[in-house]
């Protein structure tokens, strides 16, 4: 019974009803199946809410990026990534994973971002880059390339972070085996997620580049049913 | 200390409290209302979160969720600058443009490592307990200082600006938030113990491969449905984890963590729950499909979590 409140997530999911209200009803579902009373359930939804506001102040980044972006900021990011004569779509999106996760194996993960960095500035560099090659570029390739970025900053943080030793997820690990009598060293765990570390660059690292590929594919495609379309209203 | 997380709690609060306003004076948006009061409520939490008692915020909580699950969160009228004007301020502004943006990162980073230890008056500068929030907050101001500094805008422009980008995100900024109290509710509910129980269940225990991948695979799957994979990671372990592959098989603890966390994080790259990972992001560069994220994420998440199996078979005894 208790698992009823999975049950409203994934059917809620699915049927694509609002989330947020997908996540209320789970909430109240999954507190009643378990037998908590309402007044409980209610205090639960507010203590939780209040403790995790942390995960919202990425909207303090707004007014900066919306302020540059009125100015220029990706018209600037496409015009720097158009200098460089080596860049594909691919090439800067894999040098960006490669710098996130590194950067999160020595302890900076704040040194990136999707608010902070994919949408100002990763985003239209990869974008531009495929213009600079194709020209302009079918809406759905567009959208490709977008997502790309922000999974390309999301497989560096995830699998960047756990090497390095004094980061919550390896502290987390180390006070569970603690609790259970085990005494484990961060060093140890920070060492044996390298492997992973390194199978997570390659695997993401080959997906971007054969990305450069399947975008030229797109482009020659809607190019040519476009051309074929041209034709037939020739006709 | 001088500096508290509360602090910059609040200047969060003062920003969504203008953005509401905003909202509330927009005749552009038929659902302004509506969408004031959404934001309304959401800049209260900010402001006023510790005051008000938790029982009271749940049904805020709730009305926020309702307002949004009926449609009510609109989007706004927004003056924006033209693509001329943006090119005409780029080719004056140069790369200077970038140095705001960068700032971020640099002053949180700075602010982590460098300013751990550093008192004024006897006082820490920053709350050490938090201090990478706190060193992004104050990276936030300072950079947005520069940004203004450096675009010579006026008064209420930097807030007209986020506007537009909040509304682009709409309900979908508060979507973390709200899934962290779904998943304070599983585990009040002991939904963890369910789950374990019934994957220790449905495995032969004396098979080492199926035990692994038992472990692996449930590590991922649990971690898509609580959205995180910190959340997972002391069920399945004292489910399957530590009975089975420590202390019945005598794998070694320190790779079955590694290993495990890391399919734990396949699971976050797969699922709509971590929103602030995959749904967020969607909104913030516009994808029309909420799950684009996800859908370039899922074939390199399946290919790792199939490796980490491999790995942790051979690693872990």
């Amino acid at each position: 019974m208790t698992l009823l409140g999975i049950a409203v997530v994934i059917i809620g999911f699915v049927l694509r009803f609002n989330p947020l209200l997908v996540v209320v009803v789970a909430g109240i579902v999954t507190g009643i199946a378990g037998n908590l009373p309402f007044d409980r359930i209610l205090t639960i939804f507010g203590e939780a809410f209040i403790k995790n506001r942390y995960l919202s102040l990425f909207i303090l980044t707004l007014p900066v990026i919306g302020l540059l972006e009125r100015n220029g900021l990706k018209e600037q990011a496409q015009e720097l990534i158009g200098k460089i004569k080596a860049a594909t779509t691919g090439r800067v999106l894999i040098l960006y994973l490669f710098i996130r996760e590194i950067a999160a194996a020595i302890g900076l993960t704040a040194l990136g971002g999707h608010a902070q960095m994919v949408r100002p500035l990763i985003a239209p560099m990869a974008e531009a880059a495929a213009e600079n090659k194709h020209g302009e570029l079918p809406e759905d390739t567009r959208n490709k390339i977008k997502a790309f970025a922000a999974s390309a900053d999301n497989v560096g943080v995830f699998f960047g972070e756990d090497i390095f030793i004094a980061f919550g997820a390896v502290l987390l690990m180390k006070g569970f085996f603690e609790q259970n009598g085990i005494i484990l060293e961060p060093l140890h765990i920070a060492l044996w997620g390298i492997p992973t570390a390194i199978a997570a660059f390659i695997i993401h690292g080959v997906r971007l580049y054969l990305l450069d590929r399947k975008i030229a594919r797109e482009v020659e495609q809607s190019a040519s049913s476009h051309g074929k379309a041209k034709e037939g209203a020739a006709l | 200390m001088i500096i508290s997380l509360t602090y910059i709690y609040y200047i969060a609060g003062i920003f969504v409290a203008l953005i509401a306003l905003l909202a509330m004076n927009d005749k552009g948006n038929s659902k302004r209302i509506l969408t004031g009061a959404f934001w309304g409520i959401y800049a209260v939490s900010f402001l006023f979160g510790t005051v008000i008692q938790p029982m009271h915020v749940g049904i805020m909580v709730i009305v926020m969720a309702v307002i949004a699950g009926f449609g009510g969160v609109g989007m706004g009228k927004h003056e924006e600058a033209t693509g001329e004007q943006r090119i005409a301020q780029s080719q004056k502004l140069g790369n200077w443009l970038f140095m705001p943006a960068l700032l971020i990162p640099i002053i949180t980073v700075f602010g982590t490592l460098g300013l751990k230890d550093v008192k004024l008056a006897g006082l820490d500068l920053f709350d050490k307990a938090n201090l990478t929030l706190v060193s992004l907050g104050v990276a936030c101001v300072v950079a947005l200082l520069a940004a203004i500094m450096l675009t010579k805008e006026k008064g209420m422009q930097p807030v007209k600006e986020s506007r537009r980008l909040i509304d682009a995100i709409g309900w979908a900024a508060v979507l973390p938030q709200m899934l962290a109290t779904l998943g304070a509710l599983f585990a009040a509910a002991g939904v963890g113990q369910v789950v374990s129980d019934l994957v220790s269940a449905a495995i032969p225990v004396d098979n080492r491969f199926l035990v692994v991948f038992a472990y692996t695979v449930g590590m991922a799957l649990f971690t898509m449905v609580m959205g995180n994979a910190f959340a997972a990671f002391p069920v399945m372990t004292a489910g399957v984890g530590l009975p089975l592959i420590v202390k019945l098989h005598g794998g070694d603890p320190a790779v079955l963590s590694a290993i495990g966390m890391f399919s734990g994080y396949c699971g976050t790259l797969m699922t709509p729950m971590a929103a602030n990972y995959n749904i967020v992001p969607a909104a913030l560069l516009d994808l029309p499909d909420k799950n684009g994220v996800i859908k370039a994420q899922v074939p390199t998440a399946l290919m790792l979590l199939t490796v980490n199996v491999f790995l942790m078979y051979f690693l872990v005894f």
